[in-house]
């Protein structure tokens, strides 16, 4: 039933990937000033709302792991998963993120990237997650979780500090397209019909990937676990 | 102030005392980064000025990352670092007590190549000099404090030398922009400073508390 209900999802997230593509990229409105490069906001701006919602399950993992390590040792281990699951994908979306941002920059501002508060913050979190990742590879043992459930809270505690003060720094990238203030919001229904379904596609492949690396590392940690028990059994 | 914050850190001083190991290495290599950077960039009048504070804070970040390193490294030999844990005192306290003798070293560190640093550069303090003895203690503080928290994190890891840089630069990055920012503006007096101490102030606070409250549980990490 499970399978089923797996592969159900899987196929509707395709479908949904390639549903969004094709309002991207046939269905949505040229852009007035920017033409078409101004496409590639339909996959940047999703991939930025999807990095910020891993990264969160990743912070949310590493405070559930910490919380539960003593109590109740299993809920700790999948809460730990979650962490480290949360992080990997938000690094590839991250990623996403910094590729397109200056594949678009180059065409509308003339120049490929600039230290502007959200450049910069973006930067910085794949920075943060990059070491929490190295840390996790780099430290052995059992105290890996909670050195790097420790870590990644220190770098989300990061992220506002990072963004307030680049704020006062400099700041160059568009005003936030949701939300920014009266001029704000996408006003044509074509374009943004293109992006609710590219953000929903996006976001509905980022949990499939989720899921999956969660159940890789569930087992990862059962098999370390037999693997211990039958060192102290021989 | 408890009774074991002053014995940790009589112990430290002690020991750095009676060695100066960290110390002279800081101080050398320090003052190396700082003939590097004025050998590769040449710098006179404006230009010096623009850059100096810049100068001074990624050499006291390199120079401190090799020194924090040593603070936790020569606990493990003779498992002092295990009798430690065993310990009845708070973990905090040990760590405080390191993070305050670290604070000293670098500092003492920086009184003594500041002059340098004006002969070097040859540097004419436009804006108000005397923030800077606000600014550098406050960067200062900021580095230490998490370079020792994370020295701590990474001491029985592979390759802990290099995991120390690699999760500290990152993480360090605003406290080092509020600090280059402030001393730069300090000393070309071109505008002014206060945003970028109050951004080091409340870096320092948010940090120090998430350090102290932290510490015991990657400290007794198994």
């Amino acid at each position: 039933m499970k399978k089923i209900a797996f592969g159900f999802y899987a196929t509707l997230t395709i479908a949904l990937l390639l549903w969004g593509f094709y309002q991207a990229i046939y269905v949505a409105p040229d852009e007035a000033t920017m033409h078409e490069v101004q496409r590639i906001f339909y996959y940047h701006v999703p991939s930025a709302i999807s990095a910020f919602l891993f990264f969160a399950i990743s912070l949310v993992g590493s405070i559930g792991y910490l919380t539960y390590r003593r109590s109740q040792p299993d809920r700790a281990q999948a809460a730990d998963a979650w962490a480290l699951a949360g992080a990997e994908v938000g690094v590839v979306f991250c990623t996403v993120v910094l590729i397109t941002g200056p594949l678009w920059a180059r065409r509308a501002w003339g120049i490929w990237w600039t230290w502007d508060a959200r450049l910069t913050t973006t930067l910085l979190l794949w920075l943060i997650y990059m070491s929490y990742l190295l840390l996790r590879r780099f430290a052995a043992g059992p105290q890996v979780r909670t050195l790097a459930a420790v870590l990644g809270i220190f770098g989300a505690l990061d992220v506002p500090i990072v963004y307030m003060s680049n704020r006062w720094w400099r700041t160059q990238h568009p005003a936030p397209v949701f939300g920014g203030g009266e001029d704000s919001g996408i006003k044509d229904p074509a374009m943004l019909h293109a992006f609710n379904w590219n953000l929903l596609a996006w976001i509905a492949w980022g949990l499939l990937i989720l899921a999956l690396r969660y159940r890789v590392e569930r087992r990862q940690q059962k098999i370390d676990e037999q693997r211990q028990q039958k060192a102290l059994e021989a | 102030m408890t009774r074991a914050l002053w014995t940790h850190l009589a112990k430290e001083l002690r020991i750095e005392w009676r060695s100066l190991d960290a110390f002279v290495s800081m101080l050398f290599f320090s003052l190396l980064v700082v003939v590097l950077f004025s050998i590769a960039f040449d710098p006179s009048g404006e230009f010096s000025r623009q850059i100096a504070g810049a100068v001074l804070s990624v050499a006291t970040l390199f120079a401190s990352v090799s020194a924090l390193n040593q603070s936790w490294a020569r606990e493990i030999r003779h498992e002092v670092l295990d009798a430690q844990r065993m310990a009845p005192s708070a973990g905090a306290d040990l760590f405080l007590a390191k993070v305050i003798a670290n604070f000293l070293f670098v500092t003492i560190v920086q009184l003594i190549l500041a002059p340098v640093f004006l002969v070097f550069y040859n540097l004419h303090i436009l804006g108000e000099g005397w923030l800077l003895a606000l600014v550098l203690p406050l960067g200062t503080w900021a580095l230490v404090l998490l370079g020792t928290f994370f020295a701590a994190l990474s001491i029985r890891s592979r390759n802990r030398e290099l995991l120390l840089s690699l999760i500290l630069f990152p993480i360090f990055i605003p406290a080092l922009l509020a600090m280059v920012r402030a001393s730069t503006f300090i000393l070309t007096g071109e505008s002014d400073p206060m945003l970028w101490i109050k951004l080091l102030v409340g870096y320092d606070i948010i940090y120090t508390t998430v350090s102290l409250l932290l510490f015991d549980v990657v400290f007794q990490a198994e």
